[in-house]
């Protein structure tokens, strides 16, 4: 299959594309997603060549547009609802968890919702408090719904992909900090896009692939220790293994509904200590859950106590953005305090 | 508190507003702000009618059965006689059934229910007057629906107990039903949450061209949740095909429908700011509902787009098991309702088409009566709440398509602790 490199935006426009040339059950519609192409522009083009009733406007109302997602879901279609920004969707949790996640469980398999909710989530834009949030606690939380967080271009598509061709509902949640270019946590330093880096992940197939839900990726092989992260924050800890020196093994959990738990299980019973990495803040996120399975599984492989570098439990502070951050620094530091724990 | 604007101080002081009911216990039942209009006062305009010229309608009760039970006025559907006796029947079913299953329920039986009592009408004639295909979304009160196609009244006792034989697998509360097969979506307890289902299915049918409507139901006291208004904005943004119906029976649990302001102006008439037409129909009138129905269906079926109902009608017992309406409201509000009761004034209207008359009624009573004594029974045998379950394995099941590793994990570690390594449960 021929491939090209694409940025985020361009590979999840292409993963909406794609599907929508294959189904016409895939539909795609949310606020300023129509002739606009969405504030993003990942929907752009895709209501002139697919036309109005494929991909739409959605008055802004949240709830709303979950809500008749999921009937639209609960019909036959395969709708992907844009939610603008991740820190929005809360008038549309009621939806998702009281009946997008439950809806099939409660009918014994009679009816459920196979919808896509895409929505860019995170921080390093200097968004603020209103458009930095990383939510995905809230959602993995919810038994029924999948949690999906790319971080490059290939898997974005390909589980873009996946998602919408799933039965299930799932909250797919889109790096924004990663959109243009891979971000190692560095502001300060020359920012490179996709085209212009050498990553791998930015050499999309322009046809149908999938990459499947549930399955992590191991971005690098190492000894001493494993770093656990999502999204932005991979290429965070890229930068932060690199300057430890620690030879770390890094695992990109794709998607943390369905969760890896093997390459995970595997990975720290082989190194013996773990760093678990995100950007959301630190009580009772993800990082708590990732933390306590891998306590109950790898005990006695730990050569160290599980760490935890994430944001700080507080609103994302505008001012403050690079100190709330957990970058390189801080997960170099917890890298090498493992290696050095007696 | 802030309070220095001395320069207003020739007004009187503010006072807060709190809506309270007509009447408490012990106090004397009052009606008096129920317009009861003329029965066939309302007119009825074309179904392809524009929206801005129907804004009369929320403000006026559409009714077709007067207090001598005949039919008349414009919105009479003028159904045949077995029409009638079916509607009737489905009615009274629901009504005999209500009974029997809130007794088993005192007995221990299951562990919940709730009664349509004196709401039959409007989910009875509904399901009647629609298609197969065309899909309700309904709420807790609209079991009619059901009986009025005959859904196997073992099984819903099956739901009921949540035995072995539950189709819905123990994973849902008494009669929080599913029934794909009878157009009836999944009921959950949120309130107002599938108002926008209903919408998204219909611009689903819409999308694909298909020939089907859907119907969506909430309470009077729902319209003050924001669900009712995100899907009232979808439906009127994108003229989906549906029936939009606000069941308003007076009561949500033990707030009266001023909490919702009924006090203000008609429910219906909250379609005016939708750009829908809005009507106010006679929810104990079993040919109003039909006729407003179809009037509604006609609209959504031909593009015109949807249509808001407002049933008016009366909680006649209380919300649920788990609650006593008498703590709140008169003992005899139920009977004083000036609209009557459902099943009732149709049976009159039948009695006076010479159609029916009280040895068939009294008949039929008893039929129904025996039909639903011998589905308890079999399901009884069964096993009611807690004697017995559907096999344990199921609980896992349906919470994903297919089970992740968590779920398979605890699924063993259950098996496991009941020693059901392997067996079915």
């Amino acid at each position: 299959m021929a491939s090209k490199r694409m940025n985020m935006i361009q590979a999840l426009n292409s993963a909406l594309d794609v599907t929508m040339s294959r189904d016409e059950d895939v539909l795609v519609f949310g606020e300023d997603v129509g002739y606009f192409g969405g504030v993003f522009r990942v929907t752009e083009k895709l209501q002139e060549k697919h036309g109005l009733q494929r991909c739409f406007d959605a008055p802004l109302t949240e709830g709303g547009i979950i809500g008749a997602a999921i009937g639209m879901g609960a019909y036959g279609l395969r709708p992907v609802p844009e939610i603008q920004f991740a820190d929005y969707i809360l008038p549309a949790y009621d939806q998702l968890v009281s009946e997008a996640a439950r809806l099939r469980y409660r009918s014994n398999g009679e009816f459920w919702a196979p919808i896509t909710v895409r929505t860019p989530y995170g921080g390093g834009i200097f968004g603020g408090q209103t458009h930095s949030q990383s939510p995905e606690a809230i959602f993995a939380h919810v038994t029924g719904l999948k949690v999906v967080i790319p971080s490059n271009p290939y898997d974005a598509k390909g589980l873009l992909i996946s998602s919408i061709e799933c039965d299930d509902p799932v909250v797919f949640l889109e790096p924004k900090r990663l959109y243009n270019g891979p971000f190692y946590g560095r502001p300060d330093e020359e920012l490179k896009t996709w085209a212009n880096s050498d990553h791998v992940g930015a050499d999309v197939p322009e046809g149908h692939y999938d990459v499947p839900l549930g399955r992590a990726s191991i971005v690098r092989e190492g000894t001493e220790a494993t770093v656990l992260a999502y999204g932005t924050m991979v290429h965070v800890a890229e930068a932060g293994i690199a300057d430890s020196g620690v030879d770390a093994e890094l695992i990109d959990l794709r998607s943390i509904v369905p969760l890896d738990i093997d390459a995970i299980t595997a990975s720290v019973r082989k190194t013996g200590r773990c760093i678990i990495l995100h950007e959301a803040s630190r009580y009772a996120g993800f990082g708590g859950e990732l933390s306590a399975l891998v306590q109950e599984r790898c005990f006695d492989y730990l050569r160290a106590p599980i760490a935890r570098v994430c944001g700080y439990d507080m609103p994302y502070p505008h001012a403050f953005e690079w100190d709330y951050f957990p970058g390189p620094v801080r997960l170099s530091e917890a890298l090498k305090s493992a290696v050095e724990y007696r | 508190m802030p309070d220095s604007n001395l320069s207003r101080s020739n007004l009187p002081p503010l006072s807060l507003y709190i809506p309270e009911p007509p009447a408490r216990p012990g106090e004397e039942v009052s009606f008096e702000h129920v317009d009861r209009g003329e029965p066939g006062a309302v007119r009825r305009p074309d179904s392809a009618e524009t929206e801005k010229e129907m804004r009369d309608l929320p403000y006026k009760l559409i009714r077709v059965l007067d207090d001598d039970g005949n039919a008349v006025g414009p919105w009479n559907p003028m159904l045949g006689a077995d029409t009638l006796i079916k509607g009737l029947r489905a009615m009274m079913l629901t009504r005999v059934f209500d009974d029997r299953l809130f007794r088993a329920h005192r007995q221990g039986k299951t562990s919940f229910y709730m009664k349509s009592t004196g709401e039959e009408a409007i989910s009875a004639a509904q399901s009647l007057a629609l298609d197969k295909g065309d899909m309700f979304f309904p709420t807790y009160r609209a079991l009619a629906w059901l009986h009025a196609r005959n859904y196997p009244l073992t099984t819903l006792c099956n739901q009921i107990f949540s035995n072995a034989e539950d189709p819905l697998a123990g994973k849902q509360l008494p009669i929080l039903m599913s029934a794909r097969d009878y157009d009836f979506y999944s009921i959950s307890g949120n309130l107002g949450v599938r108002f926008a289902h209903a919408v998204g299915w219909g611009m689903a049918s819409a999308y694909k061209g298909g020939r089907n409507i859907s119907l969506g139901y909430v309470g009077d006291g729902t319209t003050a949740e924001g669900d009712f208004h995100e899907a009232m904005t979808f439906a009127g943004v994108f003229k989906a095909p549906t029936i939009l119906c606000i069941t308003n029976n007076q009561w949500a649990i033990s707030s009266f429908a001023g909490f919702a302001q009924a006090e203000q102006t008609p429910f219906a008439a909250k379609a005016l700011a939708y750009g829908m037409p809005g009507l106010k129909v006679d929810g104990n009138d079993f040919l109003a509902v039909w006729g407003a129905t179809q009037w509604a269906a006609e609209r959504a079926r031909t593009n015109n787009g949807p249509t808001l109902i407002e049933f008016y009608t009366y909680r006649a017992e209380g919300h649920s098991t788990s609650d006593d309406p008498t703590k709140y409201r008169p003992k005899d509000e139920a009977s004083k309702w000036p609209l009557g009761d459902p099943v009732e004034r149709l049976k009159d209207h039948l009695i006076g088409l010479g159609e029916w008359d009280e040895d068939r009624h009294a008949a039929l009573v008893e039929e129904l009566k025996e039909k639903v004594r011998v589905a308890v029974k079999e399901a009884e045998k069964i096993g009611t709440l807690g004697q017995s379950k559907p096999p344990i394995d199921e609980m896992f099941e349906d919470v994903f398509e297919e089970m992740d590793w968590r779920l398979k994990e605890q699924k063993r570690e259950l098996l496991h602790r009941r020693g059901l390594d392997g067996k079915k449960g």
